[in-house]
């Protein structure tokens, strides 16, 4: 135990001289989930549309006003015929086109119905879909103020009537449900990239030569790696939760020390991650190149940014080894629900389970030899 | 030989890699606070043998004892025994001198105090008082190879090894360091030491030559030099590397 604090001693000494590397510790992650939570959004704001309007009548430009009154749509201009508006959508000046037919508002009146075309560009899938929504929304209500003000009496409001409630995220609000994710990835590159430089940067300087003729113990050595910075990640996870609950107003609804727990728990897998891939290289460079491998497949496919449960079986499958799932899940449940430490301790137990191995594994791979 | 006054011993000590035979069947032993000079040519085998002597590599097949324990079977019990210095400087460039001789006491298992008391006996010893607080990276190579001798020895081993510890060393700082080696000598330490300077070949009590994997011979100088009928060891070397 005394020589774990010797080296734990030496590697403060060094992280707190080294004047470069502490604004990358602790003001980077900030910058990063200010920049990040306000930018990485979904939601769909702002669709440019442009009309090509057949009818030119009382009733078509009511429709039209429906959608320029609406937040979702900004209305970019008004095309005079089908060639124009074609050039618009391959020009990228519009998104999305609302043709209305000739005689609009006379098959309204006479026939009792009548059609409208939207083309809607469809390169991103899931962004078309949503914009169809809501266009498809607003044409529904438009439908809806007709019938009542063409047959008042014959309108008996919908059957059946959805009134969605929205639970630990009432306002639907993106950031929300992102920085809890954001937050966990910060933690996770600056443990995953400071364990893996740091123990391949003694193996560069030639440092580790001399350590390697210490009776030094295997575990002693991983350990006194490990340790600091788990500290450092903890008080970066403790200001990115500061940041959160002050700026975007997202407290932790549940117990923080439950989330502290578990935070160190998780910050064991990354931090043993990094410094066995520590001992498997040579160079700063191969760490930083295997580590930026597993990174990218860890966030990318860590529920974050898609969810798991669209995933094909296979990655569902891949997922299941994949620590920063685990920890953005309970994260959130923490964060946003106010979860319990039995709502997820099979995922808690899972990462338990996975530090051990990862430590043992990093402990074993590190060779006192040269 | 009486095993007693042996602190090292290798009996057909072999280390492959791969095709290639870098220790081809070593014999021989240290005395007990003798100063060994492990001589030869760059690419001789020399760093690969002070490697499987220290416990940072293991011998293909052979064995060596060292400090009384097998350096195969127990690596870590050897390791507590020796100091090592290697040719390439291993402090810690952005520690102060206190703070890198805190470090490796610490990790030998010194106490505290004992630590500091030590640090205050080598920094007056070397004359370095006022460097103490002093970042390694800004002290000049000569100081530091002495600094990295000092820590070597900092636990009191039973046998310290150098390799090429005066590369790079103006003819001063050298003379400086062979004092220092003696005296740790004197002080009962065995010194394990390779070097490319043959003034300081003559500076040990035994030496071995080694060439191509193969210790070619092995004597006190002044034995060398009359079996090869030279008068310096520069010649003695220059017959057997080639």
């Amino acid at each position: 135990m005394r020589t774990i604090l010797y080296i734990l001693q030496k590697e403060f000494i060094q992280i707190f001289r080294d004047k470069a590397i502490l604004p990358i510790i602790f003001v980077m992650p900030v910058f990063q989930l200010l920049i990040l939570s306000y930018a990485a959004t979904f939601e769909i704001k702002n669709t440019r549309f442009i009309t090509l309007d057949h009818d030119n009548s009382v009733q078509s430009k009511k429709l039209i006003a429906k959608f320029r009154g609406s937040s979702f749509f900004s209305f970019s201009g008004q095309a005079v015929n089908y060639a124009e508006a074609e050039q618009a959508l391959k020009n990228n000046l519009t998104d999305q086109v609302l043709i209305i037919e000739p005689d609009f508002e006379k098959k309204l009146k006479l026939e009792k119905t009548a059609s409208v075309q939207l083309i809607t560009n469809a390169i991103n899938g899931s962004a078309a879909s949503l914009m169809n929504a809501y266009a498809t929304s607003i044409v529904t209500d438009f439908n809806k103020e007709i019938i009542v003000e063409q047959m008042p009496q014959k309108f008996l409001g919908m059957p059946i009537q959805v009134k969605p409630v929205y639970w630990y995220n009432p306002e639907l609000d993106y950031i929300t449900f992102m920085v809890p994710g954001i937050l966990v990835l910060l933690v996770t590159i600056i443990a995953m990239f400071l364990s893996g430089m740091n123990l391949v940067k003694e193996k560069e300087v030639g440092t580790i030569e001399q350590i390697n003729v210490t009776p030094i113990k295997k575990y002693q050595f991983i350990a006194g790696k490990l340790i600091p910075f788990w500290v450092i990640a903890n008080i970066d996870l403790g200001i990115g939760l500061l940041v959160a609950r002050f700026v975007f107003q997202i407290p932790v609804e549940g117990n923080i020390f439950l989330l502290f727990s578990v935070a160190s728990v998780y910050l064991v897998v990354v931090l043993s991650f990094g410094l066995f891939i520590s001992t498997l290289t040579n160079t700063m460079q191969q760490s930083m190149f295997i580590s930026w491998f597993f990174l990218v497949i860890f966030i990318l496919m860590s529920g974050l940014f898609t969810p798991i449960e669209s995933m094909p079986d296979w990655a569902q499958f891949l997922v299941k080894f994949n620590p920063v799932a685990y920890f953005i899940k309970i994260n959130r449940m923490i964060m946003l629900k106010g979860s319990g430490f039995f709502d997820f301790q099979k995922e808690f137990w899972l990462l338990v389970l996975y530090a051990i191995a990862m430590f043992s594994f990093s402990t074993f791979r590190y060779r006192k030899t040269a | 030989m009486k095993q007693g006054g042996q602190i090292i011993t290798v009996t057909d000590l072999v280390k492959k890699f791969g095709q290639f035979t870098a220790n081809d069947k070593l014999n021989f032993s240290v005395k007990k606070g003798e100063i060994f000079g492990f001589l030869g040519a760059n690419g001789a085998g020399k760093t690969t043998a002070i490697k499987i002597l220290s416990g940072l590599s293991k011998p293909s097949s052979g064995t060596a004892i060292v400090a009384g324990f097998d350096v195969k079977k127990y690596p870590d019990k050897v390791k507590k025994n020796i100091g090592y210095m290697s040719q390439r400087f291993s402090l810690y460039d952005d520690m102060t001198v206190k703070e890198n001789f805190r470090f490796y006491g610490g990790i030998y298992g010194m106490k505290r105090k004992e630590i500091k008391e030590k640090t205050a006996l080598f920094l007056k010893k070397l004359d370095m008082e006022d460097y103490r607080n002093m970042l390694l990276k800004k002290i000049p190579l000569g100081w530091k190879q002495k600094l990295a001798f000092s820590v070597a020895i900092l636990h009191n081993p039973k046998i310290v090894f150098l390799d090429e510890p005066t590369g790079g060393v103006d003819p001063i700082t050298r003379r400086q360091f062979w004092e220092l080696i003696y005296e740790s000598a004197s002080g009962g330490t065995t010194v394990f030491v390779t070097t490319h300077y043959m003034d300081e070949a003559e500076y040990c009590e035994r030496v071995s030559i080694m060439s191509e994997g193969r210790i070619e011979a092995i004597g006190t100088p002044a034995q060398l030099k009359e079996k090869y009928q030279v008068k310096t060891m520069d010649e003695v070397f220059i017959k057997i590397a080639r």
